[in-house]
C-alpha cells in the first residue's frame, strides 16, 4: 500500500466527480440557484433601506449559502450508493477515510466553491463595504469546506433511509450553528470596525476539526450503512 | 487459500446459516447455489469483508481479515449485483474509473481490450451507459474481470442477463484465471461449464 496509489485512487475519485458533476450541470447548478434566488429576494421582500440591509447583510448571506450546502448533501452518497459504486469504494486497498475526504473535496469544488466565488457579487446587493467583502469570501471560504465535512457524517448516517432529506438536515443543524454564529459574525465585526480576525481564526479552527474528525466518523457511518 | 470457519449469519430475525465451514484452494472455484433469501449474497458479502459475521472468522492464507484489512482487499476483486456503473459516463471510463479507484493500471487501450474481450463493440465504448440495455451494462461491469491480477474473484450472480456468447466468455475467462492459479467463489444459479476437478458446490438450505 504505497502513498502514490492512495493519491491515485482519491485523484481518482475527485476525477470521476467532477467529470459527473460536468456531465450533470443543472444538478451542480441547483444549489447556487438556489443561493443567488434567496439572497436576491430579500432586498425585495424587506425594502431598499441601506441601513436596514447593511445590517442583515452577513446574516442572510450566510444563512442562504448554509441551506445550499446543506440541499446539496443528500446527493453526496446517494447515487454511488443506489448504483453500487459504493460498495467498490469501501472495498478500495486503502483507509476509507482518505477517500472520503477526496469525496467531500469533490463535493465542495461543485457545489460550495461557487458560492465563495459569486458572494462578492451578492454581497454588493447589501451595500456591504470592500472590506467586508472581503470578510466575507474568506468566513465562506473557511466556512463552506467545514458545513460539506460535517454534512458529510450526516449524509452517510441516513443513508438508505427514507425521508432522509429531513433527517440530515436535524442531525446537522446544530452542529451548523456554530459555524454560522463563527461566519456571519467575522463580517458582522469588521463593518462595525473591530474587525473579523477573531471569528475567521475560529472558522479556521472549526475546518481543522471537521478535516480531522469527520472522515472517521463519515468512514464508519458509511460502513454500517452498507452492512 | 481462502477459509471460512465455523461462520454464522442472521440477517435480522432470521437465521440464514450456522456454523459453516469451507476451505477454498488456488486454483478453484466455490459456486454457491441455493435458493433465493438463503444467503448466498450475504455469504459472498461476508467474504468480501462488507459483511462481518455474526460468529466465525474468514481467513486468508491463514490469516483474519479483520486484521488484514486492506491488504485483504488488496488481493480481491468483488463484482457484487448491483454494477458499480455510473449511467453518465461511457463504458471505457466506468471500466478506467474503477481500476484507478482500486488501485489497479489501466489505460484507455486496456479498457477497450478488456470490453472487447466481454464482446462489445467499439461503437458502444463511446456512449453513455444509460443507453446500454441490462446485459450490456452487466457485461462493462464484468470487464473488469480483464485486466484485474488479483488472486481473489468474488462474483455474485456474474451470468444475470448476459446472453450465451458472453457467458462463455466469462466462463474461459474465469477458467484463465484458475489456471493462474488464482481463487473464485461465485453465486450462480446456472450450471458452470468448468472442469469438474475446479468448481466444489456449496449448496445453502437457507
Amino acid at each position: 500500500m504505497s502513498r502514490s496509489s492512495m493519491w491515485e485512487a482519491v485523484g481518482g475519485i475527485v476525477r470521476r466527480d467532477l467529470l459527473l458533476a460536468m456531465r450533470r450541470r443543472s444538478d451542480a447548478a441547483m444549489s447556487v440557484f438556489f443561493l443567488v434566488i434567496v439572497v436576491s429576494l430579500f432586498p425585495l421582500g424587506v425594502g431598499p433601506e441601506p441601513a436596514v440591509l447593511r445590517t442583515i447583510g452577513p446574516g442572510v448571506l450566510w444563512v442562504a449559502a448554509l441551506l445550499a450546502c446543506l440541499l446539496s448533501l443528500a446527493r453526496v452518497f446517494t447515487a454511488d450508493y443506489v448504483d453500487g459504486t459504493l460498495e467498490q469504494m469501501v472495498l478500495v486497498p486503502q483507509p476509507l477515510a482518505v477517500l472520503v475526504v477526496g469525496k467531500v473535496f469533490a463535493h465542495w469544488v461543485i457545489s460550495g466553491l461557487p458560492i465563495v466565488l459569486l458572494s462578492p457579487l451578492l454581497g454588493l446587493q447589501f451595500g456591504l463595504s470592500g472590506e467586508s467583502l472581503g470578510v466575507l469570501v474568506m468566513s465562506l471560504l473557511l466556512g463552506t469546506p467545514t458545513l460539506s465535512m460535517i454534512g458529510t457524517i450526516g449524509a452517510a448516517l441516513v443513508l438508505g433511509v427514507r425521508g432522509s432529506g429531513l433527517l440530515v438536515a436535524l442531525l446537522v443543524l446544530p452542529l451548523y450553528v456554530p459555524v454560522l454564529i463563527f461566519g456571519a459574525g467575522a463580517v458582522t465585526s469588521s463593518m462595525v470596525g473591530i474587525g473579523g480576525e477573531a471569528s475567521l481564526s475560529l472558522l479556521g479552527a472549526c475546518l481543522v476539526l471537521s478535516l480531522f474528525l469527520a472522515p472517521w466518523a463519515t468512514a464508519a457511518a458509511l460502513r454500517i450503512a452498507l452492512e | 487459500m481462502l477459509q471460512a470457519v465455523t461462520l454464522s449469519c442472521r440477517r435480522g430475525e432470521r437465521r440464514l446459516f450456522s456454523d459453516l465451514t469451507v476451505n477454498v484452494e488456488p486454483g478453484t472455484l466455490l459456486a454457491v447455489v441455493g435458493e433465493n433469501g438463503s444467503g448466498k449474497t450475504s455469504l459472498l458479502r461476508i467474504f468480501s469483508s462488507l459483511l462481518p459475521p455474526e460468529e466465525g472468522s474468514i481467513l486468508w492464507n491463514g490469516e483474519d481479515i479483520h486484521q488484514l484489512k486492506e491488504l485483504y482487499s488488496g488481493q480481491l476483486t468483488y463484482i457484487g449485483h448491483l454494477n458499480g456503473i455510473k449511467d453518465d459516463l461511457t463504458p471505457v471510463e466506468n471500466v478506467m474509473s474503477a481500476m484507478t479507484l482500486a488501485g489497479e493500471v489501466c489505460s484507455r487501450i486496456g479498457a477497450q481490450e478488456a470490453l472487447a474481450g466481454i464482446g462489445l463493440k467499439p461503437l458502444i465504448h463511446r456512449l453513455p451507459s444509460k443507453v446500454l440495455s441490462q446485459g450490456q451494462k452487466r457485461r462493462v461491469a464484468l470487464a473488469r474481470l480483464w485486466l484485474s491480477t488479483r488472486p481473489l474473484w468474488l462474483l455474485d450472480e456474474p451470468f444475470t442477463s448476459l446472453d450465451a456468447a458472453s457467458t462463455s466468455a466469462v466462463t474461459q475467462r474465469l477458467h484463465a484465471h484458475l489456471q493462474r492459479g488464482g481463487l473464485a467463489v461465485i453465486v450462480t444459479h446456472q450450471e458452470v461449464e468448468l472442469p469438474a476437478e475446479r468448481v466444489h458446490r456449496l449448496r445453502l438450505t437457507g
